[in-house]
């Protein structure tokens, strides 16, 4: 199913996330998936997160189409050129997977092989490039393809609490003028943020459906990090506080969760929730904000 | 030495459409030796621009653009003509381009793309570092090559892990795209970048045969080719 038919249908769309492990056992993560993730619309599945060796992205997906989910298949630039990037898509195409995310990816320095080459032959606009591309029965060679063409919905990502800003609209709309579909956010804590974002998203003529990003906060020492090392994620210290005060970890970042649903789901057409391993969690954010 | 080859016409004109006028800065290194910017294809240049439409303002040679002290001070010897000017066009490698945009605030187009440079970065460098990626887009960038100064070489603006200035890869390396967004803000030019969506034809990087037949190749593409003899004459 893709998204795009969710938002044309006016739903409020949420979609989770899964990171594929590091080795070759999918049982776990599909047992998660099902028990835990099968209410959201979409699962992203990410592709290397973090610039770590890993099962791959198209894999994982399939096994979640195998259990009757349906995946938003995560793909980076860092790691292949525009010949894998295209027939990566083109086996996404031939899976029955109907949701990509295109991303440029972090930097292999950031990750376990820091060794390695980078890639960056696309980027994650010309990535959205080669995508419509090839939806358009072509590769970006210019050859034909045999058959009718894949039909992906194409989504992208965009940072809100970025500084400054004004960069990532600009790229943003970039996104949107080359085919994205749809786009999700980096984690957000501050619905002010959000809605400034959304003025300038607004003012920029972008139209696409736009959906918050929530990673949920597992420890006060995670909020920290984050607002030490992520970029454009600014945790407030009430949020920091109030992990630090709980005897209830779980409890609370549910609760701060559905809080953060509730002040940008006005301003957002749905919400992607990053649980990062907190799976289980899921279903109670989900019933705390009525979604 | 440093290879460059003219941009085509059309791409020059497209660049400076829509100006009242640009002026020339060439550099007398490089080009002049490798017969890109000898005073014949300057020339040349400004009679095709003319030809264009477009009006040359002015023309000023500097022994080494990469040179940067001395840039600054050869161009205050012309300063007036400058400021009438709406642009710079530099006929040098990346290297001469990005030393000049970081000298004046005005536009500066590359009027060359630069295929090699064998890693050779000029004679007196000193920030700038030039990509030899043979599709130089300076035009666009504010005169900061995205291809050096982005850690991931990015072409369509800045990703997600600039902070502040700085590069997700450390807080000690500047974001390559927060340089080039402040100095297109700086000039005015900040639709620059909806003018991107840049796809790299990355054949254009590769040194050709011809210009390959030694360690010294540019050297060694200034000596003409010996002209083919007649069989059983002797050369």
């Amino acid at each position: 199913m893709k998204l795009s038919e969710l938002f044309a249908q006016g739903k409020f769309v949420v979609t989770g996330e899964l990171g594929p492990p590091k080795g070759c056992h999918l049982d776990h993560l599909m047992h998660e998936a099902t028990k835990y993730l099968s209410r959201v619309a979409g699962i992203n599945v990410t592709d290397l997160q973090a610039a770590a060796m890993r099962v791959g992205s198209l894999v994982t997906c399939k096994r979640l189409l195998e259990h009757n989910l349906n995946p938003v298949l995560q793909i980076v630039c860092r790691d292949r050129n525009r010949i894998s990037l295209q027939s990566e898509l083109l086996g996404a195409a031939e899976f029955g997977i109907d949701n990509v995310l295109c991303l440029t990816g972090d930097h292999n320095i950031l990750g376990d092989h820091p060794d390695s080459m980078p890639v960056f032959d696309l980027d994650s606009v010309s990535l959205l490039h080669a995508a419509t591309t090839l939806m358009g029965g072509k590769d970006l060679a210019g050859n034909d393809l045999e058959g009718d063409p894949p039909s992906l919905c194409l989504g992208c990502v965009v940072n809100p609490g970025a500084d400054p800003l004004e960069p990532q609209i600009i790229k943003l709309k970039m996104k949107q003028d080359v085919g994205a579909h749809f786009c999700q956010t980096q984690a957000v804590y501050d619905a002010d943020v959000y809605k400034r974002f959304k003025d300038a998203v607004d003012k920029a003529g972008i139209t696409i459906p736009i959906m918050g990003g929530l990673v949920m906060l597992k420890s006060a020492g995670m909020a920290k990090y984050m607002n030490r090392m992520v970029a454009g994620v600014f945790v407030p210290p009430d949020l920091v506080q109030r992990m630090t005060d709980t005897d209830d970890k779980p409890k609370t970042s549910i609760e701060i969760t559905v809080e953060l649903i509730n002040g940008l789901k006005p301003y957002c057409e749905g919400i992607h929730i990053m649980s990062l391993g907190w799976d289980q969690y899921v279903p109670a954010v989900l019933d705390g904000a009525g979604l | 030495m440093i290879v460059t080859e003219r941009k085509p016409l059309e791409e020059l004109a497209a660049m400076l459409a829509g100006e009242q006028g640009t002026y020339l800065v060439a550099c007398s290194g490089c080009p002049v030796g490798h017969k890109t910017g000898d005073e014949a294809s300057l020339q040349q240049l400004e009679a095709d621009l003319r030809a264009q439409g477009v009006t040359v303002l002015g023309r000023t040679s500097i022994d080494f653009l990469c040179n940067k002290p001395l840039v600054a001070l050869r161009l205050m010897r012309v300063l007036e003509e400058i400021e009438t000017a709406d642009s710079l066009l530099v006929v040098s490698c990346g290297i001469g381009v990005q030393a000049t945009a970081a000298t004046v605030d005005k536009p500066v187009h590359p009027a060359m793309n630069t295929i090699s440079m064998g890693g050779f970065q000029g004679l007196w460098p000193s920030e700038e570092r030039c990509g030899q990626c043979g599709d130089c887009n300076l035009d666009v960038t504010g005169g900061i090559c995205p291809v050096v100064f982005c850690s991931k070489s990015l072409l369509n603006g800045t990703c997600g892990g600039s902070d502040k200035g700085k590069c997700e890869v450390s807080k000690d390396v500047p974001c390559g795209w927060s340089l080039i967004y402040d100095r297109l803000a700086k000039t005015g030019r900040l639709d620059q970048l909806s003018k991107l969506n840049v796809l790299k034809n990355r054949d254009l990087m590769r040194v050709k045969p011809e210009q390959r037949r030694g360690s010294i190749w540019a050297l060694e593409l200034i000596e003409p080719e010996p002209e083919p003899q007649p069989e059983g004459k002797p050369a």
